[in-house]
């Protein structure tokens, strides 16, 4: 069939079946937005193309599909950077098309000319400029491959607008051959073998679980597991959903920012499974420090993440389900029982009830603050953790990472890697709009919000209904702290002064809001905006003196 | 450090080449050359990498360069087993005294003299890399006017060949 490049990419995306796309348009992507308009493909216009490109992330999350989202050349695709760097750090799905200007124009520094595809290579899984217009449907298959197989990330395709207008015929076929590209699925039965041999030695193993396992939907495997076994685990932030956070072998989030017991449980163990995580800074410490005296299973589909970070004794490369279903399939009856982990379990549980995370009893009769472990712990209660919690960067992320209780994979969706402030508000558009039934609630920092509050607008105009919950310090809050601990109380570009009335400017775009100062009234405050129909937005004045953990 | 030598087979495109070096300068390897060429398939260039480096980086490189889509096949070379060799054009100062000298040093070291003026010589040497800097080091006396090197290119020696779309180390 005979058609423009620009109908042949928008072709290409339905044969992808996108049904939804975010973007920003500009005149180096006009033809396609052109042939966008005449598409069955519903195109979500955003404030900013930073916002498109996180709440194609958030869509990409829950959805588990590829997200896609698109700028113009020069400040449209630079304005991509930050949301695709963000994707590319958790391992995100997601399909950057940018326009770019003609290509004999290339390399002459004309207007909003920007080398993208040069300035994004460090941080996405490949990217495409693209050199003749007959290519497009090719690049379009091949790109949604890489970017959703093995481990996920963003793939950025740049399209000069010369070549979008040139004729082409339109093919499409299914399943690239990409010689250079076939990621390992199934993990090695010989290391399947020693990892249930070690399981079977030990007796206080510990499984740590990323978001590779979220990826790769394997919830359901790792409790059976677990439960089989007895084997508590420990998330990192990207894997805070692995395991229904109230499940009783959950121990939370490890790290520099988890809770005591996920890092005692990981510092006495003597055998760590870590399935689906990079090992990164935050979740390890200082690596020689780290669970020193266990032996070490690093399981995960980048063999490029096994022993980059930390020293591995049973490597096993492989998708986070499949290897833990060969796993199951080597634990009988017979060797649940033989090497449940009875004490052991007994042993983390009475770490974990020394400082529970759920239930947190609101502190005195405080007149001017919520406290805001407090308010996140009656939120899990009120929700039973069934919504999408969406957080900002700081405290905030912190206190909804320890406090609030999701109990499915996806249910909790946050800017691990990169930690990007502005990231709450456009992911939760992006996650109310793939998972419309679903109430989704972001949680903010005075400070992040400010940094993406123009996507009300974007909720305004296609009717999204979010329910935000703010938590004013009137402060960088986590900034601040890090300069009250290290830098002698030296506080310095910290406080927000200026910042709007946060009920009124919700009211400006009318969703309505109120301002709760103290904990008595958090209980009833959520109550009202849960069952209001539409978005809503709390704003919850904490004291900037609220420690982070 | 240990100099090891990678044999990279990649796509024949554009843009590959900075995808590779900014893989190096990204992740802070050391490179110590890289030299590209196209193969006997036209769709393949093959780069060899020289890395300076541990165990560790050198894992971590190929791990890491494994990860572009454009890498087809890498192979670490055993140089017990491989054949290596760099190319370099050297032009030394010379005049009618010390000319018969450079002649014999350039025969003695198997180089050649590729182009000749009054005052100058430019020769052309091939070897691994010790060998050029023995070379270089006994033409420093004359004066080194001008140096370029290639960098090195690496081969397997007998039936050894890198083939692409099977994992067998020969055929
Ligand atoms: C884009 C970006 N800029 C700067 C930072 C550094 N940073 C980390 S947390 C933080 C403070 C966030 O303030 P706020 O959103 O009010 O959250 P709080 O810590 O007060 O809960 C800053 C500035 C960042 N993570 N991201
Ligand atoms: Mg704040």
């Amino acid at each position: 069939m005979k058609m423009i490049a620009a109908q042949a990419l928008v072709k290409a995306l339905e044969h992808e079946e996108v049904t939804t796309v975010f973007g920003y348009p500009g005149a180096a992507n006009a033809p396609i937005y052109d042939a966008l308009s005449k598409s069955t493909i519903k195109h979500i216009l955003t404030r900013h193309e930073q916002g498109a490109a996180h709440a194609a992330s958030g869509y990409a999350r829950v959805t588990r599909k590829v997200g896609v989202c698109m700028a113009t050349s020069g400040p449209g695709a630079t304005n991509l950077i930050t949301g695709i760097a963000t994707a590319y750090m958790d391992s995100i799905p997601l399909i950057a098309i940018t326009g770019q200007v003609s290509s004999e124009m290339i390399g002459r520094d004309v207007f909003q000319e920007v080398d993208i595809t040069g300035a994004t290579a460090p941080f996405c899984k490949h990217n495409y400029l693209i050199k003749s217009a007959k290519d497009i449907p090719k690049v379009i298959r091949e790109a949604f491959h890489i970017a959703s197989t093995g481990r996920p990330g963003p793939v950025l395709i740049d399209v000069p607008i010369d070549l979008q207008l040139e004729e082409i015929d339109f093919q499409y076929s299914k399943g690239p051959d990409i010689r250079g590209y076939k990621p390992t699925y199934k993990g090695h039965a010989l290391q399947i073998k020693k990892i249930v041999e070690a399981i079977a030695e030990s007796a206080r193993p510990v499984i740590c679980a990323g978001g590779g396992v979220i990826t790769s939907n394997a919830t359901a495997e790792l409790t059976e597991l677990v439960e089989g076994l007895g084997i508590p685990v420990a998330t990192t932030l990207m894997g805070i959903g692995a395991i229904p956070v109230p499940h009783p072998l959950c121990l939370g989030m490890l790290g520099s920012h988890g809770v005591r017991a996920a890092n005692l449980a990981v510092a006495k163990s003597d055998l760590l499974i870590v399935i689906g995580a990079r090992a990164g800074d935050r979740a390890t410490g200082q690596t020689d420090k780290f669970a020193r005296q266990a032996k070490i299973v690093h399981i995960d589909i980048d063999p490029a993440e096994i022993g980059k970070n930390l020293g591995t004794n049973i490597p096993v490369v492989g998708d986070a389900k499949i290897i833990l279903q060969q796993l199951l399939n080597y634990v009988d009856e017979h060797y649940k029982e033989k090497h449940y982990k009875t004490q052991w379990i007994s042993t983390i549980t009475q770490w974990k009830n020394a400082k529970p995370t759920n239930n947190i009893k609101e502190d005195g009769n405080n007149e001017q603050y919520v406290n805001p472990k407090y308010a996140l712990s009656v939120l899990s209660e009120v929700t039973k953790g069934e919504t999408i919690v969406v957080t900002e960067v700081g405290q905030n992320q912190i206190w909804a990472a320890n406090y609030y209780q999701t109990v499915y994979p996806g249910g909790f969706l946050t800017s691990g890697g990169l930690g990007t402030m502005g990231y709450g508000l456009p992911a939760a558009i992006g996650a109310k709009v793939g998972s419309p039934e679903k109430t989704v609630i972001a949680i903010a920092g005075d400070g992040s919000f400010q940094m993406s509050m123009q996507e009300l607008g974007t909720m305004k105009q296609w009717d999204i209904h979010i329910k935000i919950i703010l938590f004013n310090n009137y402060r960088l809050g986590m900034v601040r702290e890090l300069q009250k601990m290290k830098y002698q109380m030296n506080y310095f570009a910290v406080t927000l002064e200026g910042s709007p009335d946060f009920v009124k400017l919700a009211s400006a775009y009318d969703i309505p809001g109120e301002k709760i100062t103290n904990n008595s009234k958090v209980k009833e405050a959520l109550d009202r905006a849960l069952s209001y129909q539409g978005p809503y937005l709390l704003e919850f004045i904490v004291d900037p003196e609220e420690s982070t953990l | 450090m240990a100099k090891h030598t990678l044999s990279v087979l990649v796509e024949n495109h554009a843009g590959v080449l900075s995808r590779v070096a900014g893989l190096f300068s990204r992740r802070g390897f050391n490179i110590d050359s890289l030299a590209v060429g196209v193969t006997e398939d036209p769709n393949v260039s093959r780069m060899t990498i020289v890395v300076d480096g541990d165990d560790y980086t050198v894992e971590q490189v190929t791990k890491q360069l494994n990860k572009l889509i454009d890498v087809i096949k890498i192979r670490q070379l055993n140089p017990s087993d491989s054949v290596a060799r760099e190319l370099a054009l050297i032009k030394v100062t010379a005049n009618s005294s010390t000319r018969p000298e450079i002649i014999q040093i350039v025969d003695i070291f198997r180089a050649k003299i590729v182009d000749v003026s009054k005052n100058t010589l430019t020769i052309e040497m091939t070897g691994v890399a010790d060998k050029i800097a023995a070379f270089e080091e006994m033409l420093k006396q004359f004066g080194i006017k001008e140096m370029v090197r290639t960098g090195m290119i690496a081969i397997e020696r007998g039936n050894q060949v890198i083939k692409i779309g099977s994992s067998e180390e020969s055929e």
